[in-house]
């Protein structure tokens, strides 16, 4: 057994359990910290790939953003020490059972899969190279896809904060306008 | 690249993963854990995308420039729907998602 | 030769008269409307004048009698190469008669309803629908195509419901307006029928090319046949029918009497001395088809018209409505013209019928219009329809009396009036082609003569009414044309008929039957000295009379219940056995279909909204599931 293999095993328990966790955890609080160790042990996952670029994006945003997000919302918006209701079992079991066969189909599909694996020699994996492709505009270049994900983002924050903005029944956005 | 894992082990992870946030999605009442879940989903896709790039075409990047990408949508979808979120519960003083069912017959 | 391009000017005006009264004559106000729809009118008589004169003294004969001319042309359908529709002028003897007669009468017509209509409302309307129609009517007449004058024939009919119907909120004028458009629809559909079929054989809508001698419709006869008559004689048939539509001939009549719930003037105009002239005008104009190529239509014309004028005659006498009275006289009268029709023959003085048919119907729209004009004088100072109501008027009527007396004389038939010379042409005519038509004629003279002086004696003579207020005499815009057409009554006998408007427009020689007038004459005399007898002074006379008649009188008196068999025949048949059976499939089968329809939409709908309830999860799930579910079913089993 291969230190890799180790590792592999050791991240993908830590998934599963984490995610398993992740949505049946009755406190909230707790639920969201099990879903950075998910994040956490998928960057693992990437640098086990090689990817390390990637992993600490993966640390950084997710791990480090959303997470952080997603936590200022619960405490926005719940008490901390409530526990969900148990759900009804009916519902649970059916949702376990639709869940159970749709992995259990993509799973034989994939193992019935043949790939092939690729005999070229991997590419090597530096920032020079990534800055240039999200700029290149040529052959590989993602710049299109990049300036689309910065409006996109641009939307999406304006679109939070418009949304979010305190807008009563009594009717707040016709005074702001008035300002 | 030999790391001594077959591909299949990094998919049938990401299967798991995908279905177990899919439950998620489907039984949880909260809106916030339920975008957790959705987090869980996109992340498990993630894995797909780096397993399909290092193991099938490791001379090229896109499956890495596909992750980044969602990664940075996913960013982007929880704040829109934290913003959401925080407005319902303006309006309803619930984020319990079986309390907010005014669009129905 | 001389360039006759500016007569469309004559269908310009009215039309613009139309648009322009009709959409701005509240604006303008009633005295200004008025004013502007007579000038109008005025312009056109004037133009219809000098075309009549160029036409007729101005063009160059040598001795080949009129020709028609196409003064204006432009293609408006291609449909195939040589089938084409055109919208134009055509200028021949009967269409320039016809200029005279259509402007003159409206000419008329307008500067009386100045007078007549004054304070009515919907002055303004009245004048804008009067244009349209003088439009219509005058397409109708230079129309140098079938089509075209289908086209205004139409809407000569559409003009007529319109003014029919001008006292909208009175619901006998309403119904009077239905029940003429309707009527003559159904007639229309004949005409539209026959022109289709002429169409059909002939390729051509053409009035010139139709009555060339060499032309197709009538060179080509020997063609198709359909149950041992022409096709050619079918849809001279049919064509006819819209003309009997038109001009209330027997079966067609019974819109005729109703229509006379319009104003007076319009009667006056469109039901007297026009438009219904029109089935006659449509027959002259294809006369020389009708002659040579169909004569058993043309027979069935001669006995159609022969029994319309009879039929009217007798129903006029025992009417008590003058206006109803004049209705029938109108019948009767444009029966004369098509039985002049009927029995003439082509050229030369075989055509003496055509010639006396035209002639007639010129004479006969000058003292029509003159009696119905005088008519509305006459009700416009009593405020009732009725000759019962009505007597000793000549005291107080002068001019109406005078005239009214001359129009009466006219149609009567007495020498040296208009109608004692058209008539004569007719007679005989009548008697050179068919014996027993010629008697029929006859008869319906001594009845016209006696039901024409029971109208005038019983209201300028008879017994001496008691008035609410004394009746005066009318303003001097409503006088003016009855002199003008008491003129026009009296002298246009003179007119030398037989040198301009005849069957092949060569001039022919004519002159009095003696034979033949003078029995006329007497047997008009003797009509007029009964009717004296009977209602000169108030006596139990007539109502003797009536009851030593009484079955015959009654009849009469009921119109021989043509309108009563009508409603059987509507109400009682079609409707019972065919639209009752239709309407039953409509509400039960049509529409039981379309609520099933929707019924079982509705509760499949509410059925099935509970899957609608607002619960994303449930949504997501579904979804999901069936992700699954055809996932499974596409990729494993049915791959």
């Amino acid at each position: 057994m291969t230190a890799n293999q180790i590792m592999f095993i050791l991240f993908s328990v830590m998934i599963v359990t984490f995610s398993i966790l992740t949505v049946t955890s009755r406190k909230i609080l707790r639920a969201a910290v099990y879903l950075l160790f998910v994040l956490v042990s998928t960057s693992g996952l990437y640098f086990m790939l090689n990817y390390q670029f990637l992993a600490a994006i993966q640390l950084t945003l997710y791990a480090g953003g959303i997470v952080v997000l997603i936590i200022f919302s619960i405490l926005l918006t719940s008490h901390i020490s409530q526990k969900f209701e148990s759900i009804e079992w009916k519902k649970s079991f059916f949702t376990a059972l639709a869940v159970i066969g749709g992995a259990i189909v993509t799973i034989v599909t994939i193992l019935d899969h043949r790939f092939a694996a690729s005999k070229q020699a991997a590419a090597e994996v530096n920032m020079r190279f990534i800055g240039k492709s999200l700029l290149w505009t040529g052959f590989e270049g993602y710049a299109l896809p990049f300036e689309v994900i910065s409006v996109l983002l641009i939307a999406a924050m304006v679109a939070a904060i418009v949304i979010a903005k305190k807008s009563g029944p009594s009717g707040s956005d016709s005074q702001t306008l008035k300002k | 690249m030999n790391t001594g894992i077959p591909i299949q082990y990094f998919l049938i992870l990401a299967t798991i993963m995908f279905f177990t946030g899919i439950y998620g999605f489907l039984t949880r009442r909260n809106l916030i854990t339920i975008l957790m879940s959705t987090e869980l989903i996109l992340n498990s896709v993630n894995i797909n995308f780096m397993a399909f790039n290092r193991y099938l075409f490791p001379h090229k990047l896109d499956g890495m420039f596909f992750s980044l990408f969602i990664i940075a949508v996913a960013a982007a979808e929880a704040a829109v729907a934290i913003s959401i979120i925080i407005n319902i519960y303006r309006r309803f003083t619930t984020i319990n998602v079986e309390d907010v069912d005014e669009m129905k017959y | 030769m001389i360039n006759f391009s500016y007569s469309i000017w004559l269908l310009l005006i009215p039309l613009m008269m139309f648009f322009i009264l009709g959409l701005a004559g509240h604006k303008l106000g009633p005295r200004l409307s008025g004013l502007l729809g007579t000038s109008g009118l005025a312009i056109i008589t004037m133009l219809s004048f000098i075309i009549a004169y160029s036409y007729f003294f101005g063009t160059p004969k040598n001795g080949e009698g009129f020709k028609a001319i196409i003064a204006y042309n432009i293609t408006w359908l291609q449909l195939i190469d040589n089938l084409h529709i055109d919208i134009g002028v055509l200028l021949d003897p009967i269409s320039v008669m016809m200029l005279i007669v259509v402007s003159t009468v409206s000419f008329m017509v307008h500067i009386y309803s100045l007078g007549y209509m004054k304070g009515e409302r919907g002055y303004e309307r009245f004048f804008a629908f009067l244009s349209l129609f003088t439009f219509s009517m005058l397409g109708l007449v230079v129309a140098p195509n079938i089509f075209q004058m289908y086209i205004f024939w139409e809407l000569v009919g559409i003009s007529s419901y319109l003014l029919i119907g001008f006292y909208y909120q009175k619901p006998s004028a309403v119904a009077a307006s239905k029940k003429a458009f309707i009527v003559t629809r159904f007639a229309d559909l004949g005409f539209l029928i026959g022109i289709l079929i002429l169409s059909f054989y002939t390729k051509t809508f053409d009035f010139i090319t139709l009555t060339d001698p060499s032309g197709p419709a009538i060179a080509k006869t020997g063609g198709a046949t359909f149950m041992g008559l022409s096709v050619i004689t079918w849809s001279m048939i049919f064509v006819y029918m819209g003309g009997v539509g038109k001009s209330a001939m027997f079966p067609f009549h019974i819109w005729l009497p109703d229509a006379m719930e319009g104003p007076t003037p319009v009667s006056a105009l469109i039901h007297a001395a026009t438009m219904v002239v029109a089935g006659v005008y449509l027959v002259a104009r294809l006369f020389p088809v009708y002659v040579m190529a169909s004569p058993q239509a043309l027979h069935i014309i001669a006995y159609v018209g022969a029994f319309s004028s009879l039929f009217a005659a007798v129903i006029a006498c025992t009417q008590t409505d003058i206006k109803r009275v004049l209705a029938y006289s109108t019948m009767s009268q444009i029966g004369y013209m098509m039985l002049a029709l009927g029995v003439s023959g082509y050229g030369g003085h075989n055509g003496l019928g055509f010639m006396a048919s035209m002639f007639h119907l010129f004479t006969h729209a000058m003292f029509k219009a003159l009696l119905f004009l005088g008519a509305g004088a006459i009700i416009h100072a009593v405020h009732s329809n009725f000759m019962t109501d009505m007597g000793g008027l000549r005291k107080y009527l002068p001019i109406t009396h005078i005239t009214f007396l001359i129009a009466c004389l006219s149609i009567a038939g007495v020498p040296l009036f208009a109608g004692f010379f058209s008539k004569d042409e007719i007679l005989a005519a009548a008697f050179e082609h068919n014996k027993f038509l010629f008697a029929v004629e006859y008869a319906v003279a001594g009845l016209t003569a006696f039901y024409m002086f029971r109208l005038y004696f019983s209201i300028f003579w008879g017994k001496e009414t008691q008035y609410h207020h004394t009746p005066h005499e009318a303003p001097l815009t409503m006088t003016i044309p009855l002199i003008i057409l008491a003129l026009g009554a009296a002298l246009t006998g003179f007119i030398p008929f037989n040198k301009l408007v005849t069957s092949d427009g060569l001039p022919f020689e004519s002159h009095l039957d003696w034979g033949v007038a003078v029995p006329s004459v007497i047997i008009g005399l003797l009509g007029i000295t009964v009717a004296w007898a009977m209602y000169s002074k108030s006596s139990n006379l007539p109502d003797r009379v009536a009851s030593a008649f009484r079955l015959g009188y009654k009849w009469a008196y009921n119109k021989f219940y043509m309108d009563e068999l009508y409603l059987f025949i509507t109400k009682k048949i079609i409707f019972r056995y065919i639209s009752e059976p239709v309407a039953w499939f409509d509400r039960h089968i049509v529409d039981g279909t379309m609520n099933a329809i929707a019924t079982v939409t509705q509760v499949t709908s509410f059925r099935i909204r509970k899957f609608q309830s607002g619960q994303i999860q449930q949504y997501a799930f579904v979804y999901i599931s069936g992700v699954i579910f055809l996932v499974i079913l596409l990729v494993y089993i049915w791959r």
